[in-house]
């Protein structure tokens, strides 16, 4: 009876065992090892000559100016890719939401998923091919159609932006899917309570749209501008942080620090984590009352 | 305060019509029944008035103005849903108040009316709820206030009862009733219970795929049905009927006209049978009474027989309904009525 009592306690315990396991392995364990990691020389050839340093790799890192200046880009990096992207996703959702056709429907959805599934490092090459200045199409579409063509990424003053140009055109018809799902979930028969209250179109929107399908956003917020702090394979490949450290973004900061100075590098995997979990803490804070859940 | 009016319409999904050449008058503050088996285009028809989902050809008419091109929220109609309807992401208050808000009703004349609809319905304690904390029949209070604090000149539901338990409805019914009386607005009800649709009309609108049957008072209707269909769809259990074995013509008699015997009696219509099944439902019996060419259901307000019973059934002439070939009722004063009775007669007889 009282062994059968303890089994009962422990039974959830034990089963939750093996992913506890698994989670302490491999994210508990490295990011402890990480913080550790921060707080030492470290010493690639010779693990006997690191030696622990204290907060000297932070003091560096918050005097450097390339850490501002890859921190400002990433914050607006992740600004523009998060409100463009979601703001295009919607709009593509809310335009394939409102088309009748089937074919024309499913045909849509692929196309704008397809981004997706490419590897990101094939199209950074391809975009990069693209904004070639001298043989690339977009300049000379833009000279088409009459307007200066642009540097794209071999000026301090387009590269981010060509960069963001990439990112959103990877992730919006991945995000806008996720968003017509939840349109279509949106039963019908509200819309039509709603066209009988006399709502203008912008009100039913504004007032049952939006609600209805904000948990949906409020995940993509989230989940967008994570991925968005942690930017790294299409700067590696399109401009190696550059030019004149114009795109250079905290992950990539990190990466060029990984084997002459592992401790600060790993100072600096704290500090953007740390900023991580600080936004996302706000969000919940700031968005968790306007979120309607079912 | 306003009639609707159907002219000549037609209304196909792709290429399916579901209902065709349609004439209907609704009359300006009446409570009107619509009702019918599933799937006969009911809340297709309620759906043509609202404007949801427009008619394919012909006219809808609201207080003799064809409102074809007009906008459901500009038709002066309230719908209550079959499912409700209420938005999910607004508390009860401002489910009520979307309607006004977008009417541009002022502030403390919302403020009033909703306080008022809402004691009427008895959601004052719920106001500042949201919808998913609310059982079935307070939602369905929300949908119905929603509905009448817009004050429409045409009230239309669909079936708003279909949800809630046996007593619920009963008490439910009784709160519309009254409050039709209240507002003397058009009322148009849909449902495929005929309990309810006898019990609430002044008129009743008795559909089958997609075409009227007919279209009376629940008396009338009860009383004079003018066809097979109706006849065999009012009334529960529904009249008893049976081809007659000549010109391809049937008769019938409700369940409550016959009188069950143990001895022959000398009523117009006799036949012996043995009872199959009874049903004993409080004040009332129903049995199921079975022969070699008919079987009937007969109700009984006393108890006297038993299953296996032999019994006779008899049914005065003066509660036979004929039908003709076509299935529709042959008037007492028609050419045919007096044959057929005396048919019937000689029939059975032997
Ligand atoms: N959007 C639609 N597309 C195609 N057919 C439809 C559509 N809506 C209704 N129908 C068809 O129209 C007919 C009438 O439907 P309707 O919903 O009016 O029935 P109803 O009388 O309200 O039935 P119930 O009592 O089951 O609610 C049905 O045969 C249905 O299949
Ligand atoms: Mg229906």
């Amino acid at each position: 009876m009282n062994r059968r009592k303890i089994w009962e306690t422990l039974r959830p315990y034990v089963m939750i065992l093996p992913a506890m396991l698994a989670i302490l392995c491999f994210v508990i364990y490295p990011v402890f090892y990480l913080l550790k990691l921060s707080f030492y020389k470290y010493n690639l050839l010779n693990k006997a000559k690191s030696k622990f340093v204290g907060v000297d790799n932070y003091e560096q890192l918050f005097a450097k100016d390339e850490f501002y200046t890859a921190l400002t880009n990433t914050v607006w990096y992740t600004i523009a890719t998060v409100s463009l992207t979601m703001l295009i996703a919607l709009l593509l959702a809310l335009w394939i939401n409102q088309k009748k056709g089937k074919k024309i429907n499913a045909l849509l959805q692929a196309g704008i998923f397809t981004p997706h599934i490419i590897s990101i490092v094939s199209i950074a090459l391809v975009w990069m091919l693209l904004m070639d200045p001298n043989h690339g199409i977009l300049n000379f579409l833009l000279k088409l159609v009459g307007l200066p063509p642009s540097k794209w990424l071999q000026s301090s003053s387009t590269s981010m932006m060509s960069v963001i140009l990439v990112s959103i055109w990877h992730g919006v018809g991945y995000y806008a899917l996720i968003i017509l799902a939840a349109l279509k979930s949106v039963p019908p028969t509200i819309y039509e309570a709603a066209a009988l209250d006399n709502a203008s179109r912008f009100k039913t929107f504004y007032k049952i749209t939006l609600p209805m399908i904000s948990p949906q956003l409020f995940f993509i917020l989230i989940i967008m501008t994570i991925g968005s702090f942690k930017v790294f394979d299409t700067v590696r490949i399109m401009t190696g942080g550059g030019p004149n450290n114009s795109t250079s973004t905290l992950v990539y900061h990190i990466y060029e620090y990984r084997s002459n100075n592992l401790g600060y590098a790993s100072a600096t995997g704290i500090v953007l984590m740390v900023i991580i979990a600080i936004l996302t803490f706000v969000y919940f804070r700031m968005l968790s009352k306007k979120i309607h859940y079912q | 305060m306003a009639s609707i009016e159907f002219k000549k319409v037609t209304k196909s999904f792709g290429d399916s019509t579901v209902i065709e050449d349609l004439d209907l008058m609704i009359e300006d503050g009446k409570f009107t029944v619509l009702v019918g088996p599933s799937g006969c285009g009911k809340t297709t028809l309620l759906r043509m008035i609202a404007g949801l989902d427009p008619q394919t050809s012909g006219a809808v008419l609201i207080d003799g103005k064809d409102v074809s091109h007009t906008a459901p929220g500009q038709r002066g109609v309230a719908l209550v849903f079959q499912n409700y309807a209420i938005y999910p992401t607004m508390s009860v208050r401002e489910n009520i108040e979307f309607g006004l808000k977008n009417n541009k009703v002022s502030k403390e004349e919302r403020k009033e009316l909703v306080e008022s609809i809402s004691a009427t319905v008895g959601l004052s304690d719920y106001l500042d709820r949201k919808p998913s904390t609310l059982s079935g029949g307070q939602r369905q209070r929300v949908a119905l206030a929603r509905a009448m604090v817009k004050k429409p000149a045409v009230f239309l539901m669909d079936e708003p009862l279909s949800n809630l338990d046996a007593k619920l409805r009963v008490h439910m019914r009784i709160e519309l009733i009254e409050l039709h009386k209240k507002l003397g607005s058009t009322f148009v009800y849909v449902t495929h219970d005929q309990v309810e649709a006898m019990s609430m009309a002044d008129t009743i609108v008795l559909m089958n795929k997609g075409e009227i049957q007919q279209e009376a008072s629940p008396d009338t209707i009860y009383r004079e049905p003018n066809n097979l269909f109706t006849a065999q769809f009012v009334g529960v259990p529904p009249m008893n009927t049976a081809p007659l074995g000549k010109d391809g013509a049937s008769f019938g008699f409700r369940p409550e006209s016959a009188a069950l015997t143990r001895s022959a009696t000398d009523a117009w219509f006799q036949y012996k049978g043995v009872i199959m099944t009874r049903e004993m439902l409080g004040s009332e019996t129903i049995y199921h009474v079975k022969g070699d060419r008919y079987t009937f259901m007969i109700k009984c307000y006393e108890d006297l027989f038993a299953v296996d019973e032999p019994v006779y059934v008899g049914v005065p002439a003066d509660k036979l309904f004929f039908f003709g070939a076509d299935e529709k009722r042959i008037a007492k004063n028609a050419p045919g009525y007096q044959a057929y009775l005396d048919w019937l007669r000689r029939q059975v007889d032997e």
